[in-house]
This record gives C-alpha cells, sequence and structure tokens, in this order.
C-alpha cells in the first residue's frame, strides 16, 4: 500500500523525508499530468498542509517567498516593481486554474526547461532554502537546477523558501513570453530582465532567458554591455544574437528551431530592454 | 498499490459531505462517481483543457488536478450548485441567451470560471473576461459568445417561442440547451448502472511493431479483480472492421503486428482500481518494435515498407477528374501559377474523450456510448458480433464535439466484446493520450497545383496534385481521395481541369473524417493560386473572384450544371465594402509600421452537402398520440451543431403547429429511423428535407381525416387535434384512434435522397444535389521580427439556402472559424509526440478574434424550406484567407500548414534574401 501523508510541521514533514524517500506534492499541477491514464501509487508528501509555508513576507534584507506561495499569491501580493517581471510571467503560468494552485517552488522543483518561474527568479538573483536533516542550506537558483527535470535537492530535503535579495528602490523588471498561442502555452522562449538604475543610466542590469537551453540563463555579456547605458527606448538596441551565442544552446522541436530560436531570444531581449528604457515593461504586441 | 483509503468531509455546493476515498484520488472523480455530481467534466486530466474547473474556497482549479485529500474542511462549487430551485442563474441564463454553448462538453468549466471572475469583477472588461476564462479550452463555439455572455451577464433572457408557422428563419434558443448549462447533460462518460465493470485497452506503445502475447490466463489468475483479458483469439465475429461496406481493414484486436501507436491489442475488465492498476508493461506481452514509416515521401519511396501487404507501393486508392485539356489550356494562358504546399495532421480535439457503456440483454446487444453516427455504429457492432444488426440497440448519449472525429468505432470494440462475453455491464473513457493516438486524424497532404487565366483575369485551368497521408487504417481516406478532385477548383469556373489525389498509408493513426474531408487543405493552394494571378493581372484579389466564382447555370468541374442556389457572388459583394476599407486602412498602417505590418486576406469556398454521388438517404418520422403530444423520432446525432432544435423548427412549420408542443427522441436505433451519419454538412439538408417531408405526410393525414383544404389550420389539443378552414372547424378525436406500438396515433414519415449522378471514371457526374458557398476574410497583424500572427477579425459570408435558424448559423460560422484558424496557425499532431493538449495546440480565448457574419439566402428547392448545409462550409475558407493576409501583410507566401511563428519568420527572410 503506497502512503499519503500530510503533515502539519516542517519537522515532522523533515522527519518523514529522512525515513524514506518521498515524492513531493504540492499543487499537484505537474504530478497529475504526468501520471494520465497511469497508477496514483507513489508514497507521497504532501506538504500543503504545513504551517508557515505559504506566503510572502519582506525580512528586511529581502523577500522570503514561502515554498506552498502560488502564483496566485504572487499576483496579488503587494509587491515593488522589481517583481513587475515575476508577476508578468505569474500570469502566463497556465492558465488562472493553474495559477491559483500551482506553487513558484514546485515550478523549480520541476525543472523543466520551459518553466516559466525560472528566467524572473533568476532575473531577481533568487536564491532557494532548502531544509533537511542537518538543517537548512541556501544555493543560488543558478546552482539548484542543474539540467532538465534535475536539481541539486537531496531526497531528503525540502524546498521551503525562495529568497529574493534587496534591489534599488527604483529597480524596474520586466518579462516576455513567446509561444504559439495566447493563454495555456509553453512557451518557445522567454526573457526575464531587472534593471537597478543609476543616474539615467543603467547601473545593474539582470537579465536571462528560459526555454532555449536545458536550464534558463543569465546573460552575462548582455548585462555587462548595458552597465552605464542610458535608460531610455535605445537601450538594448545594440544586442544582437552574438551577445546571447555561448550563453544559451537552444534545440529544435515541435515549437521551433535552433536558430529560430537565437532570432526571437535576440528580439525579445531588446524589446524588454527597449520597453523598461522607456518607462514601461514591454509586451508581445501580437497576441502569439 | 494505491493509497489506502481514508474519510474526509468538505462542503460541495454549501452542503457538508464525506467521502471514503484514497486522498490522492483527483477530486473531479470524488465528485462524479462518489458524490453523483457529473456536472464537472474530464476532458484531459492533465490541467489542459479546463472541462473540470470547479471552484474552490472560490478559486478556479482544475479538479483533475487537487488531491481531494487537499479538500479536507473546505468549500467546492461545481455547477450543480449554480442555478437555484431548477432555475438558471443570470450567468447561465446568459449563456443560453448568446448560444455559448454548443456541445456543452466545456461549459461547466467556462461557467465556474467565469463565475469566479464575476465574484470579484461584478462589470468585467473584456480582457478581463478572456484572461478568467483562457484555461478552458472550447471546440466548438469559438469562444466569442462565451466571452459575450459572460459581459452580458446582467441580460435578461427572452425565451418566447415563435408562432406556428413562424419556426423556420427563427433565432430559437437552443431546445436542449439548458441540461448543458445545468450539468444535468448526460455524456459518455457520465452514466453507466453502478454494477458496471471496467475496460481498458491496452495499446500499441510502437509505431510499427511485432509482438507476441504470453500467458494471460496465469495474468489473469494473479490479478484479483480482473475479470477478462481479451485478445484477438477471443473474438465473436469479423476479425476487422471499417467504416466502408468493403475493404474492411481495421483489426478488431491487434494479431502478432500493429501499424500505429495506440492501436488496440487487449482488452481488460475488470473492477477500476485493477484496471487502472495494472500498467502496460507488467503485461505479457513480447514487443518488437520496427521503424515505422511516417510521411508521404517515405511511405512512397522506393522499397518502402508495406504498411499493408495487398497495398503495393502503399497507396490505398486515388481520386481522379479530368475535364477540357489543362496541358493545352496552361500551355495557352496569359498568366500562370504555381506551387506547392503541406498541411499537417490535425487532431480533433473534442473536449470529450470517447467514452461509454454496453450491457448485453438476453441475445442483444445494447449500447450507450458518444457518436456520430449511430446506425453505421450498430451495423459495425452487429459485424463484429457475429449477430443480426437488428440485435444491436445503439443509444447516443450527448456527444462533446465530434467534427468527424466519432463516426469511427472507437469505444464500441472493447465496450462490445466484454460486455458480449461477461454479460454485465461494462464501461469505459479514454483518457486524452490513448484518445489522441488511436482516433482518426485530418488528412495531411501535400499538394502542388498550377493555375492558368487570360490577360483579362478569366480563369483557364487548374491542375492539382495532392497526396493524402490516410495513416494506418482507411477509415475515410477514400472518401478524401474522391471529394478533393471534385472541389479543387473552389467555386470557379475553370474550363479545363485535371484533379489528382492519392491516399497514402503511413503507420500514422488513421486520417479520416474532419469537416472538410480534405477540401480546406486544397482551397489554400487554389485560393493562393489565385491572388498571384489576380496579381500578375493588375486585379484585384476580390474582383478577380467575382469574375471568376460559377454562378447560376454555371457548370462545374464535373459537368455539373448548377441552377439553383448558388449565392457565391453575392457572399463577395456583400463583404466588399469591409473588403475595400480594410485593405486601405492595412496599407496606410503599414507605412507607419515597420516591425507589425497587417494584411488582409480573401478566400472563397463551396462544398457539397451529402456523399459524394453515392446514396445518402434519412428518414424521419413524426407522430402524434392519442392524449395529443407530439413527437419528433428524431435519428440525426446532434453533436453540438444543432438539429436538436433545427429539425423540430422544420418539423413543426411542415405541420403547421408550434414550435415548443413537439417533443422528440432522440437517436436510439430501436426507436428512431436511420437518419445517417452527421457528417458531409448533410443533416440540416437531407435529413431537414426528410423532416419536412414527415411533417408534410403528417399534415396531410390530418386534413384528409378532417376533410380539409390545404391552408387549414392545425391546433393540437388534449385528446384532440381542431383543424379550421375559412370559417369551418372540425375536430379529430384522437382518443378513440388505435395506437401503434410507440403510443402513435398518426406518423408521418418522410424519407429523402438527394438525387445525384456516380462520378465516371473522369470525375464526371453529379456528386451532390446541392452546395454551399461562402467567403471569408481575414484581417490579421503579423510580428515580422518573431512572425508571430494575429487574427484581428474574421468577416465570413455564407449563402445556406434559407436560414433556418441564424443564432445557430452563426455559432457553426464562430466555430469553423476558430478550428480554420487552428490549422492555419497552430495545429499539428505529430505521431508518437503530441498525444496531449498542451503539445497539440488549439486556439484560446484569447486567439480568436471578432467574427462578422453575412448570411446569404439563394433558396435550394430540395431543401427544407429551401435550406443546405453550413457545418464544414464553415472551416474551409478560413486558412486560405489567413494565408492570403499574410502574404499581403509581408509578401511571404505560407507553404506549411500550421503556419508557426518560426516558419512565418522563415518565410519572411527568405523574402528578404530575394
Amino acid at each position: 500500500m503506497a502512503q499519503y501523508v500530510r503533515p502539519e510541521s516542517l519537522e515532522e514533514a523533515l522527519a518523514l523525508l529522512a525515513d524514506a524517500p518521498l515524492t513531493i506534492l504540492a499543487g499537484g499541477t505537474d504530478y497529475y499530468p504526468a501520471r494520465v491514464g497511469k497508477p496514483l501509487d507513489d508514497d507521497l508528501l504532501d506538504i500543503t498542509g504545513i504551517d508557515g509555508l505559504r506566503g510572502i513576507s519582506d525580512g528586511g534584507d529581502g523577500w522570503r517567498i514561502g515554498a506552498t506561495t502560488t502564483w496566485t499569491d504572487v499576483i496579488e501580493a503587494d509587491l515593488p516593481p522589481l517583481f513587475d517581471g515575476l508577476k508578468l510571467a505569474a500570469r502566463e503560468v497556465g492558465g488562472v486554474q493553474i495559477q491559483n494552485v500551482g506553487t513558484l517552488a514546485g515550478n523549480l522543483c520541476n525543472a523543466s526547461p520551459a518553466a516559466d518561474g525560472v528566467p524572473p527568479l533568476l532575473s531577481l538573483d533568487a536564491e532557494v532554502e532548502l531544509a533537511g536533516p542537518d538543517g537548512a542550506r541556501r544555493l543560488p537558483l543558478g546552482e539548484f537546477v542543474l539540467g532538465n527535470r534535475e536539481t541539486a535537492r537531496q531526497a531528503d530535503e525540502l524546498l521551503t523558501a525562495l529568497h529574493i535579495p534587496k534591489a534599488a528602490d527604483d529597480a524596474v523588471s520586466s518579462f516576455l513570453k513567446l509561444g504559439a498561442r495566447k493563454y495555456l502555452v509553453i512557451s518557445i522562449a522567454m526573457v526575464a530582465v531587472v534593471i537597478e538604475p543609476a543616474d539615467g543610466a543603467v547601473g545593474s542590469a539582470r537579465v536571462a532567458v528560459g526555454s532555449c537551453s536545458a536550464v534558463a540563463q543569465r546573460l552575462p555579456d548582455v548585462e555587462a554591455a548595458l552597465k552605464g547605458q542610458p535608460l531610455d527606448a535605445s537601450l538594448g538596441q545594440q544586442i544582437t544574437q552574438d551577445h546571447l551565442t555561448g550563453a544559451i544552446s537552444p534545440i529544435s522541436d515541435v515549437r521551433g528551431s535552433a536558430d529560430y530560436r537565437f532570432d526571437v531570444a535576440a528580439t525579445l531581449v531588446r524589446r524588454a530592454l527597449g520597453a523598461l528604457g522607456a518607462g514601461g515593461q514591454g509586451q508581445l504586441e501580437t497576441a502569439a | 498499490m494505491n493509497v489506502m483509503n481514508q474519510s474526509l468531509s468538505f462542503t460541495v455546493n454549501g452542503a457538508p459531505v464525506s467521502v471514503h476515498s484514497s486522498p490522492v484520488t483527483r477530486l473531479v472523480e470524488v465528485l462524479r462517481l462518489e458524490l453523483g455530481l457529473t456536472g464537472t467534466k474530464v476532458g484531459c486530466n492533465a490541467g489542459d483543457c479546463g472541462a473540470c474547473t470547479v471552484l474552490l474556497d472560490g478559486r478556479q482549479v482544475c479538479a483533475c488536478m487537487v488531491p481531494v485529500g487537499q479538500v479536507q474542511g473546505r468549500d467546492v462549487q461545481t455547477v450543480e450548485g449554480l442555478g437555484a430551485d431548477g432555475a438558471l442563474s443570470t450567468l447561465q441564463q446568459a449563456f443560453h441567451k448568446h448560444g455559448a454553448a454548443q456541445c456543452g462538453i466545456c461549459t461547466p468549466g467556462m461557467l465556474m470560471a467565469a463565475r469566479e471572475l464575476l465574484d470579484s469583477t461584478p462589470v468585467p472588461t473584456e480582457q478581463q473576461a478572456m484572461d478568467a476564462l483562457g484555461g478552458v479550452l472550447c471546440r466548438c463555439t469559438g469562444y466569442r459568445k462565451i466571452v459575450d455572455a459572460v459581459l452580458d451577464v446582467a441580460a435578461t433572457l427572452d425565451e418566447t417561442t415563435p408562432d406556428a408557422g413562424a419556426a423556420v428563419g427563427a433565432p430559437l434558443l437552443k431546445i436542449d440547451g439548458k441540461p448543458k448549462l445545468t450539468g444535468e447533460e448526460s455524456f459518455g462518460a457520465d452514466a453507466a448502472p453502478a454494477d458496471s465493470l471496467w475496460c481498458r485497452v491496452v495499446r500499441a506503445p510502437h509505431g510499427r511493431a511485432n509482438f507476441t502475447v504470453g500467458d494471460l490466463e496465469a495474468f489473469k489468475a494473479g490479478h484479483p479483480g480482473l475479470e477478462a483479458v481479451i485478445s484477438n483469439k477471443d473474438l465473436p465475429g469479423a476479425k476487422l472492421h471499417g467504416v466502408y461496406p468493403v475493404g474492411k481493414d481495421t483489426p478488431v484486436l491487434a494479431t502478432g503486428f500493429t501499424r500505429h501507436k495506440g492501436e488496440g491489442v487487449l482488452v481488460l475488465v475488470g473492477d477500476k482500481l485493477t484496471v487502472e492498476s495494472i500498467r502496460d508493461d507488467d503485461l505479457p506481452i513480447d514487443w518488437s518494435p520496427l521503424e515505422p514509416v511516417y510521411g508521404v515521401e517515405a511511405a512512397l519511396a522506393e522499397g518502402a515498407p508495406l504498411v499493408h501487404d495487398d497495398k503495393p507501393g502503399n497507396i490505398l486508392t486515388g481520386g481522379f477528374l479530368q475535364k477540357g485539356d489543362v496541358d493545352a489550356a496552361l500551355a495557352a494562358a496569359d498568366h500562370v501559377a504555381e506551387g506547392s504546399w503541406q498541411t499537417s495532421f490535425v487532431e480533433h480535439a473534442y473536449i470529450e474523450p470517447e467514452a461509454g457503456w454496453a450491457q448485453r440483454v438476453g441475445d442483444r446487444m445494447e449500447m450507450h456510448v458518444t457518436t456520430q453516427a449511430p446506425y453505421m455504429n450498430r451495423d459495425e457492432v452487429a459485424a463484429i458480433l457475429g449477430i443480426a444488426q437488428e440485435d444491436v440497440r445503439i443509444v447516443p448519449t450527448a456527444v462533446g464535439g465530434g467534427f468527424g472525429g466519432k463516426l469511427d468505432m472507437s469505444v464500441h470494440v472493447p465496450l462490445a466484446l466484454a460486455a458480449w462475453s461477461l454479460d454485465r455491464p461494462v464501461r469505459i473513457t479514454l483518457e486524452r493520450p490513448e484518445s489522441m493516438a488511436s482516433s482518426t486524424k485530418r488528412h495531411p497532404a501535400r499538394m502542388t497545383a498550377t493555375a492558368g487565366c487570360s490577360s483579362d483575369g478569366k480563369l483557364t485551368a487548374l491542375r492539382f496534385d495532392g497526396d493524402f497521408d490516410t495513416g494506418a487504417y482507411s477509415s475515410w481516406g477514400p472518401t478524401v481521395a474522391d471529394r478533393v478532385p471534385v472541389h479543387a477548383t473552389g467555386p470557379y469556373i475553370v474550363p479545363n481541369v485535371r484533379n489528382r489525389t492519392q491516399a497514402v498509408l503511413t503507420n500514422a493513426p488513421p486520417a479520416g473524417a474532419f469537416r472538410g474531408f480534405g477540401v480546406p487543405q486544397a482551397s489554400i493552394t487554389s485560393e493562393a493560386l489565385y491572388d498571384e494571378l489576380a496579381e500578375k493581372c493588375g486585379l484585384d484579389p476580390l474582383e478577380f473572384r467575382l469574375l471568376n466564382v460559377i454562378r447560376h447555370g454555371g457548370e462545374t468541374a464535373t459537368g455539373q450544371i448548377l441552377e439553383h442556389s448558388v449565392g457565391m457572388a453575392e457572399c463577395l459583394e456583400v463583404m466588399k465594402p469591409a473588403w475595400v476599407e480594410r485593405r486601405a486602412a492595412a496599407t496606410a498602417f503599414n507605412e507607419n509600421s515597420a516591425v507589425l505590418k497587417r494584411g488582409v486576406g480573401i478566400s472563397c469556398m463551396w462544398y457539397g452537402c451529402g456523399n459524394t454521388g453515392i446514396p445518402n438517404p434519412s428518414t424521419m418520422k413524426v407522430g402524434i398520440s392519442a392524449d395529443g403530444k407530439v413527437t419528433l423520432y428524431n435519428g440525426v446525432m446532434d453533436i453540438g451543431q444543432g438539429p436538436n432544435t433545427i429539425m423540430p423548427q422544420i418539423c413543426a412549420d411542415a405541420i403547421g403547429i408550434p414550435v415548443n408542443i413537439i417533443g422528440q427522441i432522440h437517436g436510439d436505433t430501436d426507436l428512431t429511423a436511420d437518419a445517417g451519419k452527421s457528417s458531409a454538412s448533410r443533416q440540416t439538408f437531407v435529413s431537414g428535407r426528410a423532416t419536412q417531408l414527415a411533417g408534410e405526410d403528417l399534415r396531410t393525414q390530418i386534413l384528409r381525416l378532417a376533410n380539409v383544404g390545404d391552408d387549414a389550420r392545425i391546433e393540437i389539443v388534449p385528446g384532440e387535434i381542431v383543424v379550421r378552414d375559412g370559417d369551418a372547424q372540425r375536430t379529430i378525436d384522437l382518443r378513440g384512434m388505435a395506437t401503434d406500438p410507440n403510443g402513435d396515433v398518426l406518423l408521418g414519415t418522410g424519407t429523402f435522397d438527394p438525387p445525384t449522378v456516380a462520378l465516371d471514371e473522369n470525375g464526371q457526374g453529379i456528386p451532390y444535389a446541392t452546395y454551399g458557398f461562402g467567403a471569408q476574410i481575414a484581417e490579421v497583424e503579423v510580428d515580422t521580427e518573431l512572425g508571430t500572427v494575429k487574427v484581428l477579425k474574421i468577416w465570413a459570408a455564407y449563402d445556406v439556402g434559407r436560414a433556418v435558424n441564424p443564432m445557430q448559423l452563426d455559432g457553426q460560422i464562430h466555430g469553423g472559424v476558430a478550428q480554420g484558424l487552428g490549422l492555419a496557425l497552430m495545429e499539428e499532431y505529430i505521431p508518437e509526440r503530441t498525444e496531449n493538449l498542451h503539445d497539440y495546440l488549439i486556439p484560446t480565448v484569447g486567439d480568436v478574434p471578432p467574427i462578422e457574419t453575412f448570411l446569404i439566402e439563394d433558396p435550394e428547392p430540395l431543401g427544407p424550406f429551401g435550406a443546405k448545409g453550413i457545418g464544414e462550409q464553415s472551416l474551409i475558407p478560413t486558412p486560405a484567407a489567413i494565408f492570403g493576409a499574410i502574404h499581403h501583410a509581408t509578401g511571404a507566401r505560407m507553404r506549411h500548414a500550421p503556419a508557426t511563428p518560426a516558419r512565418v519568420r522563415a518565410a519572411i527572410l527568405a523574402t528578404r534574401q530575394g
């Protein structure tokens, strides 16, 4: 008989994980689709009953996003413009049904190359907090998601929270997702950008691209090139595919060829930057 | 092993409930099977379609992804809780008013998603409505009516019905609309006896493979709860089935060899948990996969493996049409255009997967299944059981979308085999991946065509060659091969024509019937060529078409003279102002826009109603009982397209009584006559005419009994018919009259078989008694850097002969446009790779633009009150119009459907390289 446990405390959950490997269940939006027409016979640890795992709090040096915080929680949270990109991404995760139960942490642990949460969280310099039998540890997100469906989480660990460091008060952000239809779509390519202005120019920029490699990637060359650039509509217009080479390694699949992904990833980067420079967030001006 | 059951308590629609369930069980399963709340539907079990949307603590969730263990102590709202005391809620009324439910399978999910929005935002914007509904897929309506309903939630519903003689032409609300809005409608998966066994089909996991089966008896013995494992050794009747009377080539269950992924190999029957808990890998089947043959190029290659040993060259069949001398005409043409195109497999993606239940009743088989073709199903089930056709009773459930995909046998096979051999009720519901892997598809086409015209723009010739990938089995492949040569010119006068088609066998799922039977694919070629010829002649594309469209007295490529109901030119004329205005607007827009480019394209279409040059009859009956109840024995399958409303409208006016007193018995092969299948846009035309004849027959009987003239007025009251002719009034007392087995004292019958002449070896003849005509204009905006295409608006004009129900016609057109848009821009089924609704994309609420419709009425004398079909006509021109618009916007010719962003971007880049 398979087991299903839904503990109310983190300690209990960690004790259960220490005892035996368990499949961790939260919003269920990845668990169930992977088992259509198949038996539901995994040993499950349902973490949605754990006190204190859900919600967003400002700890002074940064924000803590609990592991069972949903996309809707993010959309509805009162957060500074630094999070606009994450909110835009949240609105593009599946339909509202999925946003209402799907969690940011689950999106990271599922580690899909097309995970909508990874580029914005990379651009936010997010860290993940993992709790295990020997206590908690923190990892930069880039060191947590290791590959397609592969993370640094140990079997006896639970991802308990994300930490977003503070940025300049006037930091702005955006997110653009390209898909072949309007809603409920897996992205062909997506871009997330955070910019901290300094004297009307770019103080620092953090740019990440998703769906164009096994794991979404930051673009260090682009970020370096942007530093000091004037913060206006021309921002980023010099970015070409060459700036992306080396950072991303798109594949060809049913949604588009590798060449196409390089091409549009560069376009999306330019658009997101240009829009932020002009004081907006940027939108894909067509429905798709 | 599955998880142990727990006792869980929560509230559903305000009432406390307790269930004893595994906490991992999907909430939707608990709602449906334990609590009997079947209003919440299952479309995919994967969060891709939203059919199972319910509110959990007021928030919309997919009940297929919520473990019921998480619902403990919480509040669930389902569609059953929307209305109060049997009355529709305001939201449901708005849906009813706007025709927002067609088949009704997505409706509960749509309603609940809308409910969440309206609870927080009573007066939403269109964008908010779309965002709220974005997670629910609909395949019938094209979404616009649903959005209209959500934005018009305060509207009042006018339910008055037309007077006697005024039903035809009235925008009557759907007669079967309310149950679709309350969740009461019973679809294939919604009802079965409580003691039913469950069955599951074990399917081929490879595209092409040999297999051997080990000891099934031992396997069964090792699995308590498993009642039977049925293999090809257990077949009581025919070993092969297929939709045609001859050439049956589809194994009932595979014998040592499978030709496509998803082909049925074994049927497991037992209790639900047992059947679901067995993994395919657990079964004693030894698979030896072989390299599958995918695509017509591979199938036609020298030395390609044969999909069927008796089909050399992998050619299933072909179609041919020749008129005049095409080579000479092309050589003499002032302008010639040519090109090659290809299209992809398209999945029907009805939101209701195949489902049903069956039981053996003595020596008869009774099946309750979702189907478009009850009588065809009856005959095929009889054959595979080896029993008489009369000993099979098909009682169709409500159908949650079909579009051609529910004509063929699907769940019938496991249900019939299991219920017959075990003599116990058995049920089945396909999961989405197996539905997609095993059901038929639209044929991918590889097409080359050349067209010629004179310098003044008169078409002189068309040559068309098309290879259609028909997959592993015949299904309706021959129909596509026959239909395309007839239609490939489009609705134009072309004096010299040579059209050739081939249906090519591959290891893909069978390609079969899908809204248009190959005509949408072919129209992409001819319409693009005509655009090109217009350009070469210096003519506007609409004017070029007006110059060439077929008109009254015109001769088709098959040599048929069309005397009646040819409103093609009127369709163009009525849209001309919009065309002129939007073409100019696009040009003006593009002058100021570097990246976004707008374009406007146009396409005409025609489509023959009914089978191609073969008999195609329908019979309808209408009776009056001794107590004065009128019953229409309506054997027409309503798959959302509306005959449950249309047929009574026709019947009412034929008898001369108000439509609201007509009761109906729906397609039940024991009770209704054979009205044929719901396909080929034939039901309004063929069964509608049969209905009219049945009604007129009944009226004639009544008038004769009353001995009055033809103009008499009939009033049916309890137990009597009152007939008034001028000042004279006669009363027919029904109570004393002899009754038939159905309790009727009078019965009107009508049969109609549209007159056709079989096509000869050159494709000459009268394949259809009438054709539907229409045209669409598409306005698009292309993001030239990304290759994305946003359709801004569609204008659609159709000659429908007579608009029996303008509201339902509008609904058909909207739905066809949405499917055509999907074909054009995003839908591409790849065998083994896109067997779900997130890798296979259909349009969402955000993808379908506003649609403006125009109905032209050029009456068809053979049709009921002049009417003809619309179902397939609605889809056919959309892809070509969109491709024309992309070309107008960017100069890029799309040669490969769907025009995904990557393909559009590549085509745009290609134009820049010269």
